[in-house]
């Protein structure tokens, strides 16, 4: 069956089967492969995209339910050559490892910015709870997020701690 | 940027644009023009004969393309293993099953849902056997995994290492009179060592393409050590070395899972040789959990004997370790990885019986810290315990009864292992010391005066790792098996070109180390080439020098060292080229900021892009000299490096629930000499999580029927943002003695140093109700029934 939607600003379109995966839909018709798939149970958050305006498990959604959607993925942050703050702050502050989970932890934490510009430490960590990183104890995931969440609000982020001699 | 401070210095990753745009491949982003997709019929029982598979259904849907079993691979042989011990796989189960979730059926079709569909509409039917899941069980022999093996005890680790009869007997009496002895106390405790699945968020994937025109095996597949499944892939299918393209292009966390080679990645060459077409398969996450490798599973007792001051008189541990159904890569080696751990940073005599048993369950291997996480577990509980039982400080007695700096380097420790390089007493008093360590206590104190049951754990920790010793041939590791060199060599590969620009070429494979940056700084070291200016690459066997692979913390020690060397042989030709473009002596030249300048002299220099064109240029050099300004480098370092640590951490425990809430952590690691702090530090943090999460949440479960009962992330929680704080790191210097860098290795040893501390927090916290020991995962459910037991009781 034909499905219609706007990705990262495009209008698209394609044939699917009615079982087709939202995540399906993105890497394989698309062609949009920084979106992942790590659980196919939602628990995992590599999928994360952000689906009119909210955070998503883009592979415990068909296809179908996104039909005249506005979606958004990790493609479609950065401006050119720009880098969204938060993609920024995840390479400021060492935000990743291996990079599996990056693009849905980007997303996730966009998705938390544009609720809440100004989270504490622990509203960050419930942000970001739906999804998993094996790689880097989230210590730093949290710092590329307050990095993010100042630039945003146009403060200047605090110095990494590499950059503070006690 | 300056030479001096490449080394040492914070380097922002080089790897991470192409990470945080989407734009890096991982293997399942591999598409092939004709691909075809892969699933397999897997058994759902634990130990059963198969009396037949029915797959007319599905021959006939649509796309299928192929459909096997074991009669279509079984002269292909099982799968080859590093470690020839036990039992090996067969490629697809040939008449047995061994483990849930053992490959069947292979179906090849033309999407991944068509392969499933068909690979749901086979019928097999089997005839289930008891199955031997409990280790005591396994270990008595009571019942066989495999009928034709004489036992389930595969082997026997034992130390001290290569002790005769003689020496074991004479220490076995040595331990017994100090049992004896009316000033003494002996603390044993059984604890379990939980069997864990390592969950690397990429799922394995594989993607093979055959092409009989090129005579050549292209094979894409997300693995630590790409070097091996080429090997393996070319020996089972007879395809030279210099013919088949490994390929390992991003790889989304290792852990261990991802050094073994599986049957898929040579199923899938097979198949594209048979179709004639590419063949793609990825793993999902329950297959990830039933038929990827999985870690740990030990049962076993650990014994203290000690004076009531604090000398520990004797060690012992006795146990079990479950190796699964079939032995893959390292399988039996892994307890023996944890043998040379055995006897920590201490010096008193250790005595250790390991049986590695066979049940029916999927196959134990390397995950992160691989057998050194499982000996400093028990080590530390039970100097813990031993410390709770005759009223001392736990640092106290640890530093009482540490290896003195003095006997270093090369102190060899009580089980026979000569260690580099370590300083234990140092570290550990930099931990004391130290103003939060201090604050740890008040904090604690505070939280108990509020009515708070809190806990401050310790737990110091010695790892071995940086594997590249040639020796270790020796000793049963040889990669011979998969028709690559034995040894576990370092290589890397400096190119300079004419433009000015460096290529490197390393023998690793990293999956989220950060190789590219760190290399980088290793080679701008040397040659003063801006970081920027220096690509780094790594996991294509037909380009890369002679490779092994990353796992074990070894790749910084090992091939790092190399790529050192080689850049200094590239240094050392460009200085006689510059010499002779300058009218200098190379004795004079130096290098900096992209160029070759006399000292005293900076006005006269010669850009590295005006070295590399000389160099190939041959009539301009001097006389003899060969042309080209590119270097390779062998790296087989005299030992292993032994990073060591102090870490601490403070919990509360909720007295209703039983809920652990960790609070505060603190480590003092030390791995030699420092690249790159920041990557090191983001080592530290993940590892630590890793043990963390071993220590609180996950645990793999078989029933005694053999079902995983946590095939998934929803039955095996993984550690999440709110779980932990933030992690305050600090650390002490004690350089190796045994590469030119001065490093030791970061990737393990946040986990090797970290479950034990848990643990040793949440039994201070509970130690007022009389708790000695819980199991891990301290989940609340059991952490309650602890509490409960210990008042009742």
């Amino acid at each position: 069956m034909q499905v219609s939607m706007t990705v990262n600003g495009r209008s698209v379109s394609g044939d699917v089967e009615p079982r087709t995966l939202l995540v399906h839909f993105i890497r394989e018709n698309l062609a949009l492969t920084g979106t992942h798939v790590g659980c196919e149970t939602s628990y995992c958050g590599a999928c994360t995209v952000i689906v009119d305006g909210s955070t998503a498990k883009s592979c415990t959604m068909l296809a179908v339910q996104a039909a005249g959607s506005e979606i958004r993925t990790v493609e479609g942050l950065a401006d050119g050559e720009t880098l969204h703050a938060v993609q920024e702050g995840f390479w400021e502050r060492h935000g990743l490892q291996c990079g599996f989970c990056t693009p849905g932890m980007i997303m996730s934490a966009v998705g938390l910015l544009e609720s809440n510009p100004n989270p504490t430490e622990t509203e960050i960590r419930h942000g970001i709870e739906g999804n998993l990183c094996r790689c880097t104890g989230y210590h730093n995931i949290v710092k590329a997020i307050e990095y993010a969440g100042a630039k945003l609000r146009g403060e200047t982020p605090a110095p990494a701690e590499w950059e503070v001699t006690v | 940027m300056s030479t001096t401070s490449v080394l040492g210095g914070v380097v922002k990753r080089r790897e991470d644009p192409a990470l945080i745009k989407g734009k890096a491949r991982y293997v399942d982003d591999v598409k092939l023009t004709g691909m075809l997709h892969a699933a397999f019929v897997r058994s759902p029982f634990a130990h059963a004969t198969i009396t037949s598979v029915d797959s007319a259904e599905a021959s006939g849907m649509p796309g299928v393309r192929a459909i096997y079993t074991s009669a279509d691979v079984r002269h292909l042989g099982p799968l080859v293993a590093q470690v020839a011990v036990g039992k090996a796989r067969p490629l697809l189960a040939d008449g047995m099953v061994n483990h849930v979730g053992e490959a069947v059926v292979l179906v090849i079709a033309e999407t991944r849902a068509q392969a499933q569909d068909a690979a749901d509409s086979i019928h097999v039917e089997y005839e289930s056997l008891s199955a031997v899941i409990d280790l005591k069980q396994a270990a008595s022999d009571a019942a066989k995994t495999h009928s034709d093996l004489d036992s389930n005890i595969l082997i026997t680790w034992t130390a001290p290492f290569g002790a005769d009869a003689d020496t074991m007997a004479a220490l076995v009496e040595k331990i017994a009179e100090a049992k004896a002895r009316e000033d003494t106390v002996t603390v044993s405790l059984e604890m379990v060592n939980q069997r864990l699945l390592p969950t690397a968020i990429e799922p394995r994937s594989v993607v093979a393409d055959w092409n009989d025109g090129y005579v050549e095996m292209t094979i894409f597949s997300s693995s630590q050590m790409i070097s091996a499944v080429a090997g393996a892939v070319g020996k089972t299918l007879g395809i030279p070395y210099n013919r088949v393209n490994g390929i390992a292009p991003e790889v989304g966390g290792g852990f261990g899972v991802k050094l073994n080679v599986y049957n898929d990645e040579i199923l899938m060459p097979w198949a594209s040789m048979q179709l004639g077409a590419p063949v793609k398969f990825t793993e999902t996450r329950r297959e990830a959990a039933t038929s990827s490798i999985q870690g740990r599973g030990w049962l076993a007792t650990a014994t203290i004997t000690g004076t009531r001051d604090g000398e520990v008189l004797a060690y012992e541990l006795d146990g079990i370790c479950d190796m699964g159904a079939y032995t893959q890569n390292f399988t039996v080696a892994i307890p023996f990885l944890g043998v040379f751990v055995a006897s920590g940073q201490y010096k008193f005599p250790t005595r250790l019986k390991l049986d590695c048993v066979t049940t029916n369950t999927m196959t134990t291997d390397a995950y992160r810290g691989a057998g050194r996480p499982e000996a400093i577990y028990y080590l530390e509980r039970i100097m813990d315990a031993y410390s709770r039982e005759i009223g001392m400080d736990p640092a106290a007695v640890r530093l009482k009864n540490f290896i003195p700096a003095e006997a270093f380097p090369s102190a060899v420790s009580p089980v026979g292992f000569a260690m580099d390089t370590g300083d234990y007493a140092t570290n550990l008093e930099a931990m004391i010391d130290s103003q939060v360590y201090r604050d740890l206590f008040v904090e604690r104190d505070e939280l108990r005066s509020q009515g708070h049951l809190a806990g401050v754990g310790l737990s110091t920790y010695v790892e071995v790792c940086g594997f590249g010793p040639s020796g270790l041939v020796d000793l049963g590791f040889s990669w011979a098996g998969y028709g690559l060199p034995s040894a576990f060599n370092g290589s890397g590969l400096v190119r300079v070109n004419p433009d000015g620009t460096a290529n490197v070429i390393i023998g690793t494979g990293p999956s989220g180390q950060g190789h590219k940056t760190t290399w980088s700084q290793i080679v701008s070291s040397q040659l003063g080439i801006e970081i920027d200016d220096i690509r780094v690459s790594y996991g294509d066997t037909k380009d890369a020098p002679m490779m092994v692979g990353t796992f074990g913390s070894r790749s910084a020690a090992v091939d790092g060292a190399a790529a050192f060397e080689a850049a200094q042989k590239v240094r050392d030709k460009a200085a006689k080229i510059a010499a002779h473009l300058l009218e200098a002596s190379d004795a004079d030249i130096r290098f900096e900021d992209g160029s070759a300048h006399v000292a005293g002299s900076p006005d006269k220099s010669v850009t590295w892009a005006a070295i590399s064109q000389a160099a190939y240029q041959p009539h301009t050099l001097p006389a003899g000299m060969e042309g080209g300004l590119e270097a390779h480098a062998i790296f087989s370092p005299a030992n292993a490096t032994w990073p060591f640590g102090t870490t601490v951490c403070l919990v509360t425990v909720d007295r209703d629930t039983g809920d652990v809430q960790l609070r505060r952590w603190l480590s003092m690691d030390d791995c030699g000499n420092v690249i790159n702090p920041m990557i090191v530090d983001g080592q530290i943090h993940g590892g630590v999580a890793q043990g963390i999460g071993q220590a609180l949440f996950e645990e793999a479960v078989y029933d005694s029927n053999g079902n995983l009962l946590t095939p998934g992330l929803v039955d095996y929680p993984l550690v999440t943002a709110v779980d932990v704080p933030l992690f305050e790191l600090n650390r002490t210097v004690t350089p190796s003695d045994i590469n030119p860098l001065g490093v030791k290795g970061i990737g393990e040893a946040g986990t090797i140093g970290s479950a034990q501390t848990v643990v040793n927090a949440v039994v201070d916290a509970l130690a007022e109700m009389g708790v000695k020991h819980i199991d891990m995962p301290l989940r609340p459910k059991r952490v309650w029934q602890a509490m409960n037991e210990a008042t009742k009781g």
